[in-house]
C-alpha cells in the first residue's frame, strides 16, 4: 500500500492508501521503498524540537505527519499568527517539503483543516470556527474507521451534520467518542497534551501542594526559577537568547510566557523583569499546580572587561532593547540602515537594533526629506516639459505656488531588479511654495519619451 | 538680591522651594546651541539635559512634523550615546536624518501600536539611563503624562523630546495645554535663502522658544540643521557664513 504522495505523485493518479499493484500497474517504472515508520517519527521529533526553539513553548507531536503548535503569547516575535504560519511554510518549502498550517482557536478544528481544509495556510478566528469546520467530512474528527462508516449509512456526511444531531441518542448508539470530538473540534471542551521536551534543554521546575493564582505569588515564584534558572546557566557558561515560562493549570490547561533577548544574558533582574512584565496575561483559572521555566535557546557566554576608570558605567542599551522588544514586539523595534540602491524607498532597509554597525552611507550630496510617503500621492501640475519643474501644483485640494525649485535630479529604474524598470525614469524636483514649505515631488518619465513612464506627477515627501 | 541676608525667612524658604523642586538632586547639565542669541535665551545657557522639551512643527508642519522631527535630530546628534526615537507613523526618511547630523548607527527606532505605547517606551528609555536622547512623535500630551516623563529625564540625566504631530491641523490647538516640560518650541519652514542663481537655498527655520521654565520666550530665525546638526544664523548676501557658502556652491553646481 502507499503510504504517502506528494504533488507530482497525484499528478500522475496516485494516491496514499492505493495498493501497491495497482500503483505499478499505473506507473510501470515506480520505485517501491518501504516506509520507514520509526524514521518519520524521528524525523517528526527532530521538527519539532526545531519549533520549539523558533516559534512557540508548547509542541506536540501529532504522528504520523502532524505538529501541534500552540503559539499562544508566543506569535508577536513573527508578525502574529500569520506570520508564525508563512514563516514555518516558507522554511519547510527551503528544504523542499510540502506543508500545510492552519491556526484555529481550538486544536480539533486545527487538525481538522489542516488535513481536510481546502486552503493549505489559513488562520481562523473564533467568529468564523463553525462556518470553517461545518463543511468539513466526517474522517476529520479523529473518529475511528468503523464509527465513521455507520454514522455515514445514517446519511451523516459533514461535521455541521453530526452536530445537528441530537447529542443524547448519538451516545446511546455509539459512545462517548463522537460527542467529544465535536466538543474538541469547536472549542467547548480542552484536549490534554503532553508536550515535548528538548533532550538538553536547560530547565527548571516548581511543583507546588496546593494551586497557586494571585499574580504577586506567581511573580515571586518566577523570580526563585529565574534564580535556579541562572545558576544552571552558570555552571554550563552559557547565556539565555530565549525564555519559556510555562504554568501547568489544574485543569491540564497549560499557559505559557516566551520572552526573547537580543543579547545571551544571565542576568537575574533583566530576566525577572521581562516575565513577570506579562504575568498579567497569563489566566491560572483554578489554580497553577506547576510552573515551568526553560532556556530553549542558548549561546556561549563570554565574560566581558569593565573598564572603571573615569566614568561611571552606563546600563547595557540590550535590556532595554529586551523590554520594548517585549512590549511592543520584536519587528517593531529596528535601526534604519543604508543600501546601495538610488530609488529612494530602497535606499533604506531595517536591520536589528543590536546588529552590528554599518558602514554604508546615504550620498550627502541631494538634500532629502524628512518624511517619505509610502505610496506617492498623485498631484495636479502645470509645468514646462521637459526638464523644468511645475509652475504651481494642486495638493490635497489646494493650490500652491512654486516660488523656488531645485531638480532635476534623475533616477534611474534598475534594470536588474526587474524588467519592467528597464528604461523608466523618475526626475525629482524640489519645490519650495510662497509659505517657505518645502516638496519632494518627481514626474514619472522624462518628459519626452512615454516608454520611460506615464509622465504622470507625483509628491513623493515633505522637507522641513 | 541684597536683601536676602536681610529677609531670612524668604532666603530659607527660597531655598527649600529648591529642594522640593530637586534642581541641585544632581549638576545640571546643558547642551548649548552655539548660537550665542538662543543660548542667552535658555537659563543655564542651553537646553538642559535632564529634561523634557517639546518640538511642535508650524503651520502645515503640525501634521508633517518634519521641520520638528529635524530639528530633534539635530539636538539629540550632538549628544553621544544611542537615542530611541518612538513613533506611531513610520514615515521618517532616514537619509534625512543623517543629513541632519544624527548617524544612523546611533538610532533605535520603536514603532508602537497606539500612543499609550508610545508614552510608555518614552518613559521606558528616559528610566533606563543608558541612552543619549529619546525622542517621541506624540500627539497628545497630558499635564500628568509629560510630569512621569519630566521626572523620569531627572532621574536618570536623559533629555526627552517630544516631537508634538497631530493626525489633524485642527488639532494642534492643544499645544495650548500646560505640560511639565522645560521648553517648547515651535519650528516653522520658512522660504530658504535667496541664491543668486535659480535654485532653493540653505533651509530656514522659524524657530519660536514658546514658553521656557525659569525663562523668557523668543524668536529666531535660522538657517536648518548642518550635516553636524548645528543651526546657524542667516547671513546677508555680501558676508555669508562658511556652511552657506558650501550651500550656495552645491546649488550652483
Amino acid at each position: 500500500m502507499l503510504t504517502a504522495a506528494n504533488a507530482a505523485a497525484r499528478a500522475i493518479g496516485l494516491h496514499a492508501g492505493m495498493a501497491a499493484t495497482q500503483a505499478q500497474a499505473l506507473v510501470p517504472d515506480l520505485l517501491i521503498m518501504d516506509a520507514d515508520l520509526e524514521a518519520d517519527r524521528q524525523a517528526l521529533e527532530r521538527l519539532a524540537i526545531w519549533s520549539l526553539r523558533r516559534y512557540a513553548p508548547i509542541i506536540a507531536l501529532d504522528p504520523p505527519d502532524g505538529l501541534m503548535l500552540d503559539i499562544t503569547g508566543a506569535d508577536h516575535a513573527h508578525g502574529g499568527a500569520m506570520g508564525v504560519l508563512r514563516d514555518i511554510l516558507k522554511r519547510l518549502a527551503e528544504v523542499e517539503t510540502a506543508g500545510r498550517a492552519v491556526c484555529a482557536p481550538a486544536y480539533g478544528a486545527a487538525h481538522a483543516l489542516a488535513r481536510y481544509g481546502a486552503d493549505p495556510f489559513r488562520v481562523v478566528d473564533p467568529l468564523e470556527l463553525a462556518d470553517a469546520i461545518g463543511d468539513l467530512p466526517l474522517a476529520a474528527l479523529r473518529l475511528d474507521r468503523a464509527t465513521i462508516m455507520s454514522l455515514s449509512k445514517l446519511g451523516l456526511e459533514t461535521i455541521a451534520d453530526l452536530e445537528a444531531m441530537p447529542r443524547a441518542s448519538l451516545a446511546l448508539r455509539f459512545g462517548s467518542k463522537p460527542g467529544q470530538r465535536l466538543d474538541q473540534a469547536y472549542g467547548r471542551a480542552s484536549e490534554p497534551f503532553e508536550p515535548i521536551a528538548a533532550p538538553e534543554r536547560i530547565e527548571v521546575e516548581r511543583r507546588f501542594a496546593e494551586p497557586i493564582g494571585a499574580p504577586e505569588t506567581l511573580a515571586r515564584y518566577t523570580h526563585k526559577l529565574v534564580d535556579q534558572l541562572c545558576q544552571q546557566l552558570e555552571e554550563a557558561g552559557v547565556g539565555a537568547r530565549r525564555l519559556d515560562l510555562r504554568f501547568h493549570r489544574v485543569d491540564n490547561g497549560i499557559e505559557a510566557i516566551r520572552a526573547g533577548l537580543a543579547r545571551p544574558s544571565r542576568d537575574r533582574k533583566q530576566m525577572g523583569r521581562l516575565l513577570c512584565d506579562r504575568i498579567e496575561t497569563v489566566d491560572p483559572g483554578f489554580g497553577v499546580e506547576r510552573m515551568l521555566l526553560a532556556a530553549p535557546a542558548v549561546e556561549p557566554l563570554r565574560f566581558r572587561t569593565i573598564s572603571n576608570l573615569g566614568d561611571v558605567p552606563v546600563p547595557d542599551v540590550a535590556a532595554l532593547v529586551d523590554i520594548l522588544g517585549n512590549r511592543v514586539g520584536e519587528e517593531r523595534l529596528y535601526r534604519y540602515a543604508a543600501r546601495e540602491s538610488d530609488i529612494p524607498e530602497r535606499s533604506v532597509t531595517r536591520i536589528a537594533p543590536m546588529a552590528d554597525p554599518t558602514l554604508l552611507r546615504w550620498p550627502e550630496r541631494w538634500p532629502r526629506p524628512a518624511r517619505l510617503f509610502a505610496r506617492p500621492e498623485p498631484i495636479d501640475t502645470m509645468a514646462l516639459l521637459p526638464d523644468h519643474p511645475p509652475v504651481h501644483f494642486i495638493w490635497r485640494g489646494i493650490r500652491r505656488r512654486v516660488k523656488r525649485a531645485d531638480g532635476p535630479e534623475r533616477i534611474y529604474g534598475e534594470w536588474h531588479m526587474s524588467e519592467a524598470e528597464w528604461l523608466s525614469v523618475r526626475d525629482y524636483f524640489l519645490l519650495e511654495d510662497e509659505t517657505g514649505a518645502r516638496y519632494w515631488v518627481f514626474r514619472q518619465g522624462d518628459g519626452m519619451d512615454s516608454a520611460t513612464g506615464g509622465q504622470g506627477w507625483f509628491l513623493h515627501g515633505l522637507f522641513g | 538680591m541684597t536683601e536676602r541676608g536681610a529677609r531670612p525667612h524668604v532666603a530659607a524658604l527660597r531655598a527649600k522651594i529648591a529642594e522640593i523642586e530637586g534642581g541641585d538632586r544632581r549638576a545640571r547639565s546643558v547642551l548649548p546651541f552655539g548660537i550665542e542669541v538662543i543660548d542667552s535665551k535658555l537659563p543655564g545657557g542651553g537646553l538642559a539635559l535632564g529634561a523634557l522639551h517639546e518640538v511642535a512643527g508650524g503651520a502645515q508642519g503640525a501634521t508633517d512634523g518634519a521641520a520638528a522631527a529635524l530639528f530633534a535630530a539635530g539636538i539629540v546628534g550632538r549628544i553621544s550615546g544611542s537615542i530611541l526615537w518612538c513613533m506611531t507613523q513610520a514615515d521618517l526618511f532616514a537619509p534625512a536624518i543623517a543629513q541632519a547630523g544624527l548617524d544612523p548607527d546611533r538610532v533605535i527606532y520603536v514603532e508602537a501600536r497606539d500612543e499609550t505605547a508610545l508614552l510608555s517606551c518614552f518613559e521606558e528609555g528616559l528610566r533606563h539611563g543608558g541612552l543619549g536622547g529619546v525622542v517621541a512623535e506624540v500627539a497628545r500630551l497630558s499635564m500628568t503624562a509629560s510630569r512621569r516623563l519630566q521626572l523620569a529625564a531627572e532621574s536618570t540625566g536623559t533629555i526627552g523630546i517630544a516631537v508634538r504631530r497631530w493626525r489633524r491641523s485642527a488639532e494642534a490647538s492643544d499645544l495650548g495645554q500646560p505640560t511639565a516640560a522645560a521648553t517648547r518650541w515651535r519650528v516653522t519652514a520658512v522660504p530658504s535663502e535667496l541664491l543668486p542663481v535659480p535654485g532653493v537655498g540653505r533651509h530656514r527655520w522659524f524657530v519660536e522658544l514658546i514658553r521656557c521654565r525659569a525663562g523668557e520666550s523668543a524668536d529666531f530665525l535660522v538657517e536648518a540643521c548642518d550635516a553636524t546638526g548645528c543651526l546657524a544664523l542667516p547671513a546677508d548676501l555680501a558676508d555669508r557664513s562658511a556652511a552657506s557658502q558650501a550651500w550656495a556652491e552645491r546649488a550652483a553646481s
